[in-house]
């Protein structure tokens, strides 16, 4: 409900500086409570904070303090101060890997960095916004957590949902990778197949919410949306902070709905705004499976609206054919000087094998697209290899083996030095 | 042409709290022009000033979203099912 109408949730509720829900597109404000659309023009509603009055100083130290989890940044998040003494699963504060060897490979003459945040809880990213989404279920008084997913999300849940004490049931689309139905599954929760894509599933939570049979379930990704995607700025936080409290000049970023690469650049002004680092230009580019590129094609063809398209990747947990936060992220590339970019399927197994001979890391598809773009845009010109440059690996490859299944032995030899010498072995 | 829309929560205020209402219409411009005689206010909601579909709003017509189709010149078959739904994300 709007400010000015009675909202008996906001008034015990405690999100740490988050002061009120803000429309995105007309800019109407709302308590605090479970709600992700505007009344006024059904626009995406996001945190409006009360950061107080910090000296950037005394805010650095704050943070350099605190744990090594996404945590050290409570005072930026909607959360409660003392969010660490609760049960959850403590994500965050992932490598920032100098990945100098696909740096060569590319032609970088500036540091690549790979930020690798498989090494999450469940092995994504999105134990970051589940993280934050919980805090806001134990404030609005949820007791079964849910979610849409196309597989990472669903096993985060999972597993937030059996750390923190609540009960989960989770939707994904029947024919996931096995390795994410079983990576969902064995938290003990519901895990829900439907028949039918992502979008399917999603416009079915989208449906469940407004009826009695999912009163008083908290969906991390649709009724608790805006707080969930708060979680995606502590990339922007920790990327910073692990450069040594500086802005990098590009990112390469993927893109399934959006939300990742709009919260990461609204972390970045933010920490500007703080005084946290000092402002300078960056470009974000968006990454995307041709076969799901929704954003990719409105970007190159010059349109702000995105047509939606049916997905057919294997791209998984990028296969979002009607991406809600796609018109935000064209304004982003466009107005950093960014690109939006997309890669085929063969490309991103490409890319996949790419990273780990270079870097030792295995990548999820999500991960193949975003360095198979990184290539293509060096080659193409538009990303300079001449700046600091940060790629995101969202999610661990052990999740999608069907991509690089090929993959396995290289010799099979009998156990004597003869068989070893005659395979052509022998340094 | 008659048929049946579900109704998003935050548009229940114009249909007094219930979740599905009945329309007419032969198109989905001429279902939302009903709508709005029914309930006064609702077109306001679903539609942009230049009588577009809002950006941010999700239309289905027996599962099938409309922008696949022809937008408010989806025809609406007799029966028709028809959900009005905020977008909304996850992935990436």
């Amino acid at each position: 409900m709007a400010v000015d109408a009675p909202a008996p949730t906001s008034s015990t509720v405690d999100l740490g500086p988050a002061a009120a829900l803000s429309c995105r597109e007309c800019g109407t404000r709302f308590e605090l409570g479970p709600i992700f659309a505007c009344v006024e023009c059904f626009g995406p509603l996001e945190i409006a904070y009360d950061f107080g009055s910090y000296e950037a100083e005394e805010l650095r130290k704050r943070i350099e303090s605190g744990p090594a989890s996404i945590w050290r940044y409570a005072p930026l998040l909607p959360v409660p101060a003392d969010v660490a003494d609760k049960p959850n699963l403590n994500p965050g504060w992932t490598p920032l890997v100098k990945a100098d060897n696909l740096g060569r490979e590319l032609g970088f003459t500036a540091q690549l960095h790979v930020k690798d945040d498989s090494g999450n809880p469940t092995h994504s990213f999105k134990d970051r916004v589940v993280a934050c989404a919980i805090e806001a279920a134990r404030a609005f008084d949820f007791t079964t957590l849910s979610c849409s997913s196309t597989g990472n999300l669903a096993g985060a849940v999972g597993a937030a949902a059996a750390r923190a004490g609540f009960k989960s049931c989770v939707f994904i689309p029947h024919d996931l990778e096995q390795g994410k139905v079983v990576m969902a599954g064995v938290y003990g929760g519901e895990l829900v197949g439907i028949k039918g894509n992502y979008d399917d599933v999603n416009r079915f939570c989208s449906e469940l919410i407004g009826d009695p049979a999912g009163e008083g379930w908290g969906f991390v990704n649709v009724n608790l949306r805006p707080y969930y995607g708060e979680g995606s700025k502590t990339l922007a936080y920790e990327i910073c902070e692990q450069l040594g409290w500086r802005l990098p000049e590009q990112l390469v970023i993927p893109i399934a709905s959006g939300s990742q690469l709009t919260k990461i650049d609204k972390g970045l002004q933010e920490l500007i705004k703080l005084g946290l680092v000092e402002d300078r230009p960056y470009k974000i580019f968006g990454a995307q499976a041709a076969g799901c590129s929704p954003v990719s094609a409105a970007f190159k063809a010059g349109h702000d609206v995105i047509r939606p398209v049916k997905p057919d990747t294997i791209a998984k947990s990028l296969a979002i054919g009607n991406p809600a936060d796609g018109p935000y992220v064209l304004d982003i590339a466009r107005r950093t000087g960014g690109a939006v970019e997309d890669v085929t399927d063969t490309e991103v197994v490409e890319a996949i094998r790419l990273l780990a001979r270079t870097e030792g890391i295995f990548a999820e598809t999500a991960g193949g697209v975003t360095i198979g773009v990184l290539k293509k845009l060096v080659e193409n010109g538009l990303l300079d290899p001449s700046k600091e440059t940060v790629a995101i690996n969202t999610g661990d490859g052990l999740k999608t083996l069907d991509a690089v299944s090929d993959a396995g032995l290289t010799a099979t030899i009998q156990p004597t030095l003869e068989s070893f010498r005659a395979a052509g072995l022998a340094s | 042409m008659s048929s049946t829309v579900r109704i998003p929560t935050i548009l229940r205020t114009y249909t007094g709290g219930r979740s599905e209402v009945p329309a007419e219409g032969a198109t989905l411009a001429e279902v939302v022009s009903d709508l709005e005689k029914n309930h006064p206010g609702i077109s306001a909601r679903i539609l942009d000033d230049s009588g577009k579909l809002r950006r941010f709003v999700n239309v289905y017509v027996n599962d099938d979203d409309v922008r696949f189709a022809e937008g408010l010149g989806t025809v609406i078959a007799d029966g028709a099912g028809i959900s009005i739904i905020p977008a909304v994300a996850g992935g990436c």
